[in-house]
């Protein structure tokens, strides 16, 4: 976990409220942000449109791995990406309806038991 | 292009639609019509599979390949046109309506007739020939009457004791007849076994409550009082009583066109033709059993359509010539095996014959095999004919290790693994050699059963290669480094069905526990909701429970379906199709209020569109507080129970249909499957309720129900095969239970009822042995899984209310919880509402955004 907390980072949530692989919806701004906390207790935040469909669902996905990865799986048109990079490693054979088909990641940090996550400094 | 020419068939058998389907499939310039001139008022059928017309009742399942075939516009079919005359030097057939055709080609495809040896007494009513469906329904018309006007069991005789015969005693017994087979020589089907086999197939048949009388010679059919046939005397003057007769004597081809048009018969007739099916008329080819063909007759439908393909493939340029016929066969007869191939009879100078019989078990096997044992020439199997598919193409091939492999009981002694050669023939009715399945492999890039069967039609008519199909595939799938694993995904090894045992003989309840002890890494989209599901068949307990919501897909997560916006649709569930108004008050009422569009859907119930994940806790309130239940329409689960109105109302139903759909409804009413379930009952034959288009449906008889099973809509539509019939209500649950138990533990993941059935060993038959006679002992086991998942039902949605921990999972956002999801935005159609498109977003057409809508909720 990261001890210093970027100033414009904006708390979402008590670590505590989040279920292991159970994703949230969180809202930063005008912008919706996918959190996880994953079974080894680090916490993972994406954005939350998913780029094959364009509905806002990536929160509502199943989380797990292909080889070391950490993944999430849109729940729409299953395609798969990475939680560490946001990068879609499985298309499904599709194209995304706009944009990128990866995902945008978000710097996540805890503060006092805070989930906090800085739009700005996405990797 | 040259002008089109014309190619007319007469006959319009089993070979001629081979003929027809294999032209239209490979003339790609459109080079021919074709015009085929049919006897019988049908399009061409099954006629192999005619004894099903007793079980099936629906001649309809015996349609051979696609019915789309008789609309191509360069197919013509006419049915009843029998052709009675043929002008070779005008190139002119005429029917017997005085029809003129005329052809460039001819194809002779008339086939065969039932020969009936000159006897005394042949032409009373009541003797039978068994060819067609005429003759099946007329056989069947009789025995029906004559039971009603005897008032006891009919008294059955066949004459015959070879293959058609016992296909006849086994339709009789189905009609409930008595039946008695009389044959001439001293064993049973004396062209396909030999002595041993011969005594072992007695024994079994007899076992099955049919008479065997050989070596018995029929002199005389005599006429009971009422004129019809009534008693059989013997050439030894013995008699026998018997109320219906049928023959099954053989068959002679249908020649008598091609001699009156002096077309060269062979000495024991048929019109003979050349390796190239070819008649010496350059303009005519023969082809099926009507040809003469290497100086014989053939009498099967695999080398006909062998002869088919022959005859299409030289139309068309190319040079194939006929292998010699392959006479091999494995019949299932009254439920038993029997199979012959090869050199059966040990004719091969030095042969050597194996043998192993286990009368008990009422098993004969004989493998013939070369002087050395290294080499295989043929072999019979009665009672178990298991190996067949293995062993037959193996034949002129060296068979490995131990022949005694393949004769003791499966498992007594490893089999050897034989590689088979390339041309050795593994579909012998659609001839196709382990080459061609191979090279669907490797150069057309086929994955899996499914599209070998597709690409080269392999095991598409009787199936009984396809276990050896699969093999191949699999072997081949292997070499070319595409692993053709069972394996559920990268975290487990192992195939949902194996997947089941381990977590049913573990008894771990976790995913985590699974993962650790059966698996790897942590899981995908792909094998947690397999668990998941898993779990839920096992011990029924509610989906979100313990760590079990981040197993679900989405659907199951929320109960409810998301639809392609993100939003969800709700369902309660409706019974068997009936409501009360008080419900659909309700129901309308949360429509208008929540702004949801509505639908019916097509399983007899209401989809409400466009609810908010934060809105489905508000919505089941009011569902769950009127008495209303999840409708599971968004899980692996069974559905609905559709149903017609039934005996209540209608004035044709036989019995009540919604009755019985409902009771089915609540007794499986969230039983997790591996892919979703659909029930149908219907209250008569009308079948209004389209029952047999469902994985289980059940159709109302003056006697009870029928229950049919395998059945589905969807990309791949299939009609549901009859399990049993005329069953009492506690008999159809009976069945039902085990039929869907069985189906859960040892299907794949997202394998529906259809196509596992079809992939099961043995087919229908095999499951019906299992979840009917119980011949491996699980049905009590079976039994009580059911038992369990009907006593500890609960409703999820409502357990969910109950619960403010999984509550507030239904929340939009962790840190805004009563604000919308702001990116939803709808349009108005047709007074509802639906998604807007993105051109719609863009161009900001009116809109009605989700915050307009939570005036209302």
């Amino acid at each position: 976990m990261t001890t210093t907390i970027p100033a414009n980072a904006v708390a979402v949530c008590a670590y505590d409220d989040l279920i292991p692989d159970l994703g949230v919806a969180a809202l930063v701004g005008d912008t919706q942000v996918a959190v996880f906390r994953l079974d080894d207790d680090s916490v993972r935040a994406v954005q939350n449109l998913c780029p094959f469909s364009g509905a806002s669902v990536m929160s509502r996905g199943i989380t797990g791995s292909r080889g070391d990865e950490p993944t999430i799986a849109s729940p729409i048109y299953k395609q798969v990406f990475s939680l560490v990079t946001g990068e879609c490693l499985v298309t499904m054979d599709k194209l995304p309806v706009t944009g990128s088909a990866d995902l945008a990641v978000y710097q996540v940090s805890i503060d006092n038991g805070q989930v906090m996550i800085n739009l700005a400094g996405g990797q | 292009m040259t002008a089109q020419e014309h190619i007319v068939v007469v006959g319009g058998g089993m070979v001629a639609h081979r003929f027809v389907e294999a032209l239209r499939a490979r003339d790609g310039d459109n080079r021919y019509r074709v015009t085929v001139l049919a006897e019988e008022p049908r399009a061409p059928y099954d006629r192999v599979a005619l004894t099903s017309y007793f079980t099936g009742r629906d001649p309809e399942d015996l349609a051979l390949g696609e019915p789309q075939l008789w609309e191509d516009p360069l197919v013509r079919l006419e049915r009843d046109a029998r052709v009675v005359e043929i002008d070779r030097e005008n190139r002119v057939v005429t029917d017997v309506h005085g029809v003129t055709y005329v052809y460039d080609h001819l194809v002779m495809a008339t086939g065969s007739y039932a020969w009936t040896p000159p006897t005394e007494g042949a032409d009373l009513p009541g003797v039978f020939v068994y060819r067609t469906i005429d003759d099946v329904a007329a056989l069947r018309i009789f025995v029906e009457q004559r039971r009603k006007d005897l008032g006891r069991p009919v008294r059955g005789a066949v004459i015959g004791g070879g293959l058609l015969g016992l296909e006849a005693a086994g339709a009789l017994q189905e009609l409930g007849a008595h039946s008695t087979v009389i044959q001439f020589v001293d064993r049973l089907m004396n062209l396909q076994v030999d002595e041993g086999g011969g005594r072992a197939l007695t024994r079994l048949i007899e076992q099955l409550g049919v008479a065997v009388k050989c070596n018995t010679a029929t002199q005389a059919i005599k006429p009971d009082k009422t004129g019809k046939v009534g008693r059989l005397v013997f050439a030894d003057k013995a008699e026998q009583l018997a109320d219906v007769v049928v023959f099954a004597t053989g068959v002679r081809p249908r020649d008598e066109l091609g001699r009156e048009s002096g077309m060269m018969i062979g000495e024991r007739g048929g019109i003979v033709v050349d390796d190239t099916c070819l008649t010496d008329d350059p303009h005519v080819s023969a082809i099926g059993e009507v040809a003469c063909i290497q100086g014989a007759c053939i009498g099967l439908i695999a080398p006909g359509n062998t002869m088919a393909e022959i005859a299409v493939d030289r139309l068309l340029g190319g040079d194939s010539t006929f292998p010699g016929a392959d006479t091999s066969a494995k019949l299932k007869l009254l439920g038993v095996d029997v199979a012959s191939f090869g050199d059966a009879f040990a004719t091969t100078p030095g042969a050597l014959e194996l043998t192993y019989a286990d009368p008990v078990a009422g098993v004969y096997k004989k493998l013939v095999v070369t002087d050395d044992a290294r080499t295989l020439l043929g072999g019979i199997l009665v009672g178990d004919a298991s190996a067949y598919a293995s062993l037959r193409p193996l034949v002129g091939a060296e068979l490995g290790g131990d022949p005694a492999g393949w004769l003791l009981p499966e498992g007594a002694i490893e089999r050897p693994n034989v590689e088979l050669p390339d041309e050795a023939g593994v579909c012998s009715c659609n001839n196709v050699t382990a080459g061609s399945i191979r090279s669907a492999v490797t150069d057309d890039g086929c994955t899996d059963l499914a599209g070998v069967k597709a690409c080269t039609k392999a095991g598409t008519s009787c199936g009984s290669c396809l276990p050896l199909v699969k093999k191949i595939v699999g072997t081949e799938l292997e070499k070319s480094g595409v692993e053709l694993s069972n394996a559920l995904c990268e975290h487990f090894d192992m195939s949902r069905s194996q997947l089941f045992n381990a977590i049913q003989v573990s008894e771990l309840r976790t995913f985590s526990e699974i993962i650790e002890r059966h698996g790897s890494g942590r899981g995908c989209d792909i094998c947690k909701p397999t668990v998941g599901s898993i779990l839920a068949s096992l011990y029924n307990e509610h989906v979100l429970a313990q760590d079990r919501a981040a197993l679900q897909d989405t659907n199951d997560r929320v109960m409810a379906n998301m639809q392609k916006d993100g939003t969800y649709s709700v369902v309660p569930r409706v019974p068997g199709g009936e409501i009360l108004p008080e419900h659909l008050i309700l129901i309308g009422e949360i429509a208008k209020e929540y702004g949801l569009y509505t639908k019916i859907t097509g399983g007899q119930r209401i989809d409400l569109f466009g609810a908010r994940l934060d809105q489905l806790p508000g919505i089941w309130t009011r569902l769950v507080d009127a008495g209303m239940e999840s409708g599971h329409a968004y899980g692996k689960s069974l559905r609905t129970v559709k149903s017609c109105v039934g005996s209540t109302w209608c004035r044709f139903g036989v019995q009540d249909s919604v009755g019985m759909a409902i009771a089915l409804e609540l007794r499986y009413r969230g039983l997790r499957s591996p892919h979703k379930l659909k029930l149908g009952v219907s209250g008569c034959a009308r079948e209004c309720a389209e029952a047999r288009g469902k994985d289980v449906g059940v159709i109302a008889t003056d006697n009870g129900w029928n229950v049919y099973v395998g059945g589905n809509g969807g990309f791949t539509p299939k009609h549901a095969q009859l399990l049993v019939e005329d069953v009492d209500d506690d008999m159809v649950f009976k069945v039902i239970d085990r039929y869907l138990m069985f189906y859960i533990r040892t299907a794949d993941r997202l394998q529906r009822t259809a196509p596992w059935q079809e992939e099961f060993e043995g087919g229908l038959d095999a499951i019906r042995e299992i979840v009917v006679d119980d011949s491996l002992g699980i049905c009590a086991d079976l039994d009580e899984h059911m038992a369990r998942h009907v006593d500890s039902y609960e409703d999820e949605w409502k357990a969910v209310l109950n619960d403010p921990e999984r509550l507030a999972q239904f929340t939009s956002f962790v840190n805004a919880p009563e604000e919308p999801d702001p990116s939803l935005a709808y349009v108005e159609q047709r007074g509802q509402r639906r998604p807007a498109t993105t051109e719609e977003r863009d161009s900001g057409a009116v809109l009605i955004a989700p915050t307009r809508l939570e005036v209302h909720s």
